[in-house]
């Protein structure tokens, strides 16, 4: 059986990408803002750009994408992992509040927004997620804000004065750059991700 | 380390049912390249760092056959896409967004109409807004450049190091420099351009126009400080592959993503 994965839908961006990334890797991938779907998944996507302000799209699921990030194998992506922390500078709405630790405007002598190809500093080299990835492999990142420092961190970015770019506890994961724009290497983190599905 | 990025252009003629890519020299002179997502692809494959398709029809009828492209690459295509070409609100951008597209460039809607620049960075963010300029020398021998709109066809007066400047305080998040006397030569980037814009910005900046060979890439990244470099006539006929291009850059210091 094709393990069934909801990348969820609340009105944050680009959800084809990522859901035709999964698709070519073997899941059945399904753009949902349903709670039952949600709840019913064998793993949880939760991709997204902008800021925290986006948390209002997640009116009627928030429950159900918590209790998915807790229960079973979770990926949140760029502002789907931003969402894991408690706060933002930048919103007055509050994240899921799952990870501690808030997200800052980046800072050093770098421009902002930080986008492009960069490469990892890797913390955990033993994390699932990470198996294949060296630190000389670029991934794609575009962000202004980020959490700078997480007892949860595996990788981390050298840009600016740094920040983290990767995060797991368990089966929760989160990655601050886009592996659905990533390459091969980025295909490579997605299939690390499924391949921890049960 | 941020690195260095190589863009394969493809401009779509989409008059034909499925598009066609085309390369032109200095903005005339049209020849045919191949399918865009098959070219698409291919350039993924080997290495491009992002894809851009601008729409050189300039028509409504295109608009399907844009939306079409664009689903049909990202089913294969795992890089940031760019769309541009006849995006003239922020209703024309979410149909390309919808369709996957990662950014839109704005040319001439955007001269014409310089607020739509606020408004799509507000609608999307700064990051998804690329402000594409084709600038020309202007031939009074002041050395200064000038914006031209309709594919490089009507001078707008518009002086580009100030253009490029309001775009950025307007929210783009990056510029596309395409020197229209370079366009298809091979001679090389317009270098004084480039770093004059890259200079007077705090938003990355694409190279376009005139790159013949790997040198004219370096020199794009050391003397023109750019943070990009679109290849188009280059790639399309078979010069040179991107991974061969690649290889060579990262020989010469310049952090590139393998």
């Amino acid at each position: 059986m094709k393990p069934k994965i909801a990348v969820v839908d609340y009105e944050a961006g680009n959800l084809k990408s990522i859901t035709k990334a999964l698709l070519k890797l073997g899941a059945d991938a399904k753009i949902t803002k349903n709670a039952r779907e949600i709840e019913a998944a064998d793993a949880v996507v939760l991709p997204g750009v902008g800021s925290y302000a986006r948390m209002r799209g997640m009116k009627g699921i928030e429950a159900a994408v918590k209790k998915a990030a807790q229960e079973k194998p979770f990926l949140g992506i760029c502002l789907g992992m931003q969402l894991l922390f408690e706060e933002s500078e930048e919103s007055k709405e509050k994240g899921f509040g799952l990870m501690k630790g808030k997200l800052e405007k980046l800072k050093g002598k770098v421009k902002i927004p930080h986008m492009g190809w960069n490469n990892l500093k890797i913390v955990d080299r033993k994390n699932p997620l990470l198996k294949g990835i060296s630190e000389e492999d670029y991934f794609y990142f575009v962000h202004s804000y980020a959490v700078l420092k997480s007892r949860e961190e595996i990788a981390r970015c050298e840009y600016g004065n740094g920040f983290v770019a990767a995060v797991a506890r368990g089966k929760m994961f989160g990655v601050q750059f886009h592996p659905e724009k990533s390459g091969e290497k980025g295909l490579r983190i997605l299939q690390n991700f499924l391949d921890m599905i049960e | 380390m941020l690195a260095k990025r190589i863009i394969p252009c493809l401009d779509c003629d989409l008059s034909v049912p499925e598009g066609r890519v085309v390369k032109g020299k200095q903005f005339k002179e049209i020849k045919y390249a191949g399918v865009p997502w098959e070219l698409a692809e291919k350039y993924y494959l080997d290495g491009a760092d992002e894809i851009v398709f601008l729409d050189i029809t300039a028509s409504s009828d295109a608009r399907e056959t844009m939306v079409n492209v664009i689903e049909k690459t990202c089913e294969k295509v795992f890089v940031p896409i760019t769309v541009g070409g006849g995006i003239r609100s922020v209703a024309d951008a979410r149909k390309v967004f919808n369709a996957g597209a990662d950014k839109v460039a704005v040319n001439t809607a955007a001269l014409l109409n310089p607020k739509l620049i606020d408004e799509l960075a507000e609608h999307f963010g700064s990051q998804a807004v690329v402000v594409a300029i084709d600038a020309k020398k202007e031939a009074n021998g002041k050395g200064g450049y000038e914006c031209y709109t309709h594919g490089g066809r009507k001078p707008t007066g518009i002086d580009a190091i100030e253009w490029a400047k309001e775009c950025a305080k307007r929210g783009a998040g990056e510029i596309l420099l395409t020197s229209i006397d370079r366009d298809g030569t091979n001679i090389g980037y317009e270098l004084e351009l480039t770093r004059k814009v890259v200079e007077v910005t705090n938003i990355p900046v694409i190279a376009s126009g005139g790159a013949g060979n790997t040198e004219h890439i370096a020199e794009a990244f050391t003397k023109g400080k750019a943070d990009a470099a679109l290849l188009a006539g280059m790639l399309h006929f078979n010069k040179l592959k991107i991974k061969e291009i690649k290889d060579d850059l990262r020989k010469k210091g310049i952090a590139i993503r393998e």
